[in-house]
């Protein structure tokens, strides 16, 4: 046999007995304040630092009222605490004839967000389940082109897409905006999907196939109780992604049905009357919130969704 | 091409050939199993035979050529119709399912009534001896569990042949040998058909009715362990089998005053003990016999008798391999602990060519 080329004689083991007996012994010391650690947490300091002072200034202008700010001291923390700038914000600030404040901007962003985001990822998921498991003939081709699709510019699709929601008959409606968003979502959800039901083991499918199994069984009984994580993930991808939109959102409603950014907008930089800085920082953080929660309360989720997701065999 | 159904078959694979793109990967295959045979699918990495599987699983869609089942025309039918269960390498258990739904699952499936389900999980898991697992999740079941439950899915659903993918190579070494037994008692209580893919030669040897040896997406050799072990049709299958594998002397047949014999380097075999398969003709040939069928300084009088040096001395364990240089090239030989030489000894060899086996130089075809 070809492994056996060399008929070489073993050499005799070396002494490995011998050691130097006063050398260290157990675990190796470790200081806490290493010149690594101080580089390590002073950069992490810094960094988080930055990111948050901006929010603090954002959280303690809110609670202040006109005169106060007027002050100047951006960074002092209120000294009279006032929650009338929240309230008006929600609740009375203006934007063109209408005075009740975000709120409508609100619930017009959650009746878009909803259903944008199940039918997206319903979509989605499925897509990818079948281009990962079931290769169609032209299944390549059509990935491709709906990976292209992920490339190509908003901008150039905006005003092809303002005719066919016309002659829909869906322009300037939620319905219109819930299906523009459900589109453009789809590139990179069925790439997320794809790539995670591909890395599910082939042979778990193969098995509910000799089981019996069909397309939607397979689909609904096999593989969607295991994607608790990548289902997740899709979901603040969408969820952050659609209430964040502002192009979509002011270009196919009208302001009636403004979503709560273009809202946002619309308030912050009204040109009439006085700045109201205690108001605007209120909103803003109002209209910031729902992404933040949906990180704070997910992130959870995410990480047990993935220890749930990982079995061996 | 042969249109009738062999009525003993079980299994019959007609003129199979699979293509992805240019790329064959079974050519033109043929395999007749019978009712209630062992059959062991053995190749290097590559060879087809999980291919193969796949393609009787009907998992994969075939370019050509037919299969049968039972008798039943069973080409372009789905896997569930096929009557065939299938026993992963990774056990594929659905992790979210206890036992119990695992095993159900094709039942379930297919709409089977809930008592049938009961039954039929019942005598799966006494089988198997699986009872007191049947409430937990995969992820809390050992490597040898799993593979059980794998095997209970198959059983469950009541199926004609069995169909195993390398489903012992991801236990450690002491846990295949136990389940090899299991699979072979398993077998003998079922008196299902079943075809077993494995690249582990020891499965296959203690496993196997019958063997088919694959390379290249041909079946080389398709006969019983001792055959192919002992009688090897060509030089690919005589060096796939065996642990350690056999040696080969390379060197010319000729016919000369004595008979036929085989000359390489300095030596000259008599061949008059061999049982030639074809008519020998003179030319390069190589000359093989396992190390163990070679007899060290046995003091008995063999055909073919020689004296070597000791280059390396290879303890195993139960017994001792030892390396020689015969005539210029790499010689091992099979002895117990005990009579074991020591490197620089010289020693005689001795054999019989009776069990030896001859290739021809240019296709390594058994002569």
């Amino acid at each position: 046999m070809s492994e056996r080329a060399t008929l070489a004689m073993p050499v005799a083991g070396a002494d490995a007995a011998a050691s130097d007996l006063a050398g260290p012994r157990g675990r190796k010391p470790r200081r806490t304040l290493s010149r690594r650690n101080i580089i390590l947490y002073g950069t992490l300091f810094v960094v988080a630092v930055y990111y948050l002072l901006p929010l603090y200034v954002m959280v303690v202008t809110s609670l202040k009222g006109m005169p106060e700010i007027r002050l100047g001291h951006i960074f002092a923390p209120p000294v009279e605490i006032t929650f009338q700038p929240w309230v008006k914000a929600w609740a009375e600030a203006c934007t063109g004839l209408n005075c009740d404040g975000l709120s409508r901007g609100f619930w017009n962003s959650v009746r878009i967000t909803v259903p944008s985001v199940v039918l997206s990822i319903a979509i989605a998921s499925v897509n990818g389940y079948a281009l990962a498991n079931w290769r169609f003939k032209g299944a390549e081709v059509f990935f491709t082109i709906l990976i292209v699709g992920a490339f190509i510019p908003y901008q150039v699709m905006l005003y092809p897409i303002v005719i066919i929601l016309r002659e829909m008959g869906i322009y300037g409606t939620l319905t219109g905006l819930v299906l523009v968003h459900s589109i453009f979502g789809m590139p990179i959800l069925t790439l997320l999907f794809r790539n995670y039901f591909a890395s599910l083991p082939e042979e778990l499918f193969k098995a509910a196939r000799v089981d019996g199994a069909g397309f939607w069984g397979i689909y609904l009984r096999i593989m969607l109780p295991m994607s608790l994580p990548i289902f997740v993930v899709a979901v603040i991808i969408q969820i952050t992604g659609i209430w964040n939109d502002f192009l979509f959102g002011v270009v196919y409603t009208k302001p009636d049905l403004y979503p709560m950014t273009v809202q946002l907008n619309n308030i912050v930089n009204s040109v009439q009357g006085v700045k109201e800085y205690n108001v605007n920082m209120a909103a803003t953080l109002l209209t910031g919130l729902v992404p933040l929660l949906v990180y704070f309360v997910s992130g959870k989720l995410f990480v047990r969704g993935i220890a749930a997701g990982a079995v061996k065999g | 091409m042969n249109l009738t159904v062999p009525s003993s078959a079980s299994v019959s694979v007609q003129d199979l050939s699979l293509d992805f793109g240019a790329v064959s990967v079974l050519k033109a295959l043929n395999l007749d199993i019978a009712e209630g045979e062992f059959v062991v699918l053995l190749g290097p990495s590559g060879c087809g035979k999980s291919t193969l599987l796949n393609c009787i699983a009907g998992l994969l869609d075939i370019s050509d050529g037919r299969i049968f089942i039972k008798g039943r025309n069973v080409t372009w039918q789905e896997p569930a119709e096929r009557g065939i269960g299938m026993v992963f390498q990774s056990y594929a258990l659905y992790p979210q399912m206890t036992v119990e739904k695992n095993l159900s699952f094709g039942l379930r499936v297919a709409g089977t009534s809930k008592d049938e389900i009961a039954r039929r999980i019942a005598r799966a898991a006494e089988i198997l001896q699986i009872e007191p697992l049947l409430q937990r999740k995969p992820a809390a079941l050992s490597g040898g569990q799993r593979q059980r439950v794998a095997i209970g899915r198959a059983l469950v659903r009541d199926v004609d042949v069995f169909l195993f993918d390398e489903p012992l190579s991801n236990l450690d070494a002491k846990l295949r040998s136990e389940l090899r037994v299991e699979i072979k008692l398993l077998h003998r209580k079922l008196k299902n058909t079943m075809i077993y893919v494995t690249h582990d030669q020891i499965e296959a040897m203690t496993l196997a009715d019958r063997i088919a040896v694959m390379r290249g997406g041909v079946i080389q050799q398709f006969d019983a362990p001792p055959v192919i072990y002992n009688r090897p049709v060509n030089r690919f299958v005589a060096g796939f089998l065996g642990s350690p594998g056999m040696n080969f002397l390379e060197g010319r047949l000729e016919d000369g005053k004595g008979g036929w014999h085989f000359a390489a380097d300095g030596i000259s075999i008599p061949l008059s003990t061999y049982g030639f398969e074809r008519n020998p003709v003179a030319g390069s040939a190589a000359f093989g016999i396992r190390p163990e069928h070679v007899a060290l300084n046995s003091g008995e009088d063999w055909p073919f008798s020689m004296t070597a040096m000791v280059e390396v001395v290879e303890p195993m364990g139960s017994d001792t391999l030892v390396w020689l240089l015969v005539a210029g090239q790499k010689f091992s030989v099979r002895v117990s602990a005990e009579r074991a030489p020591a490197a620089g000894d010289t020693v005689t060899i001795g054999f019989d060519p009776m069990r030896a086996s001859l290739f021809d130089g240019e296709a390594g075809k058994r002569i």
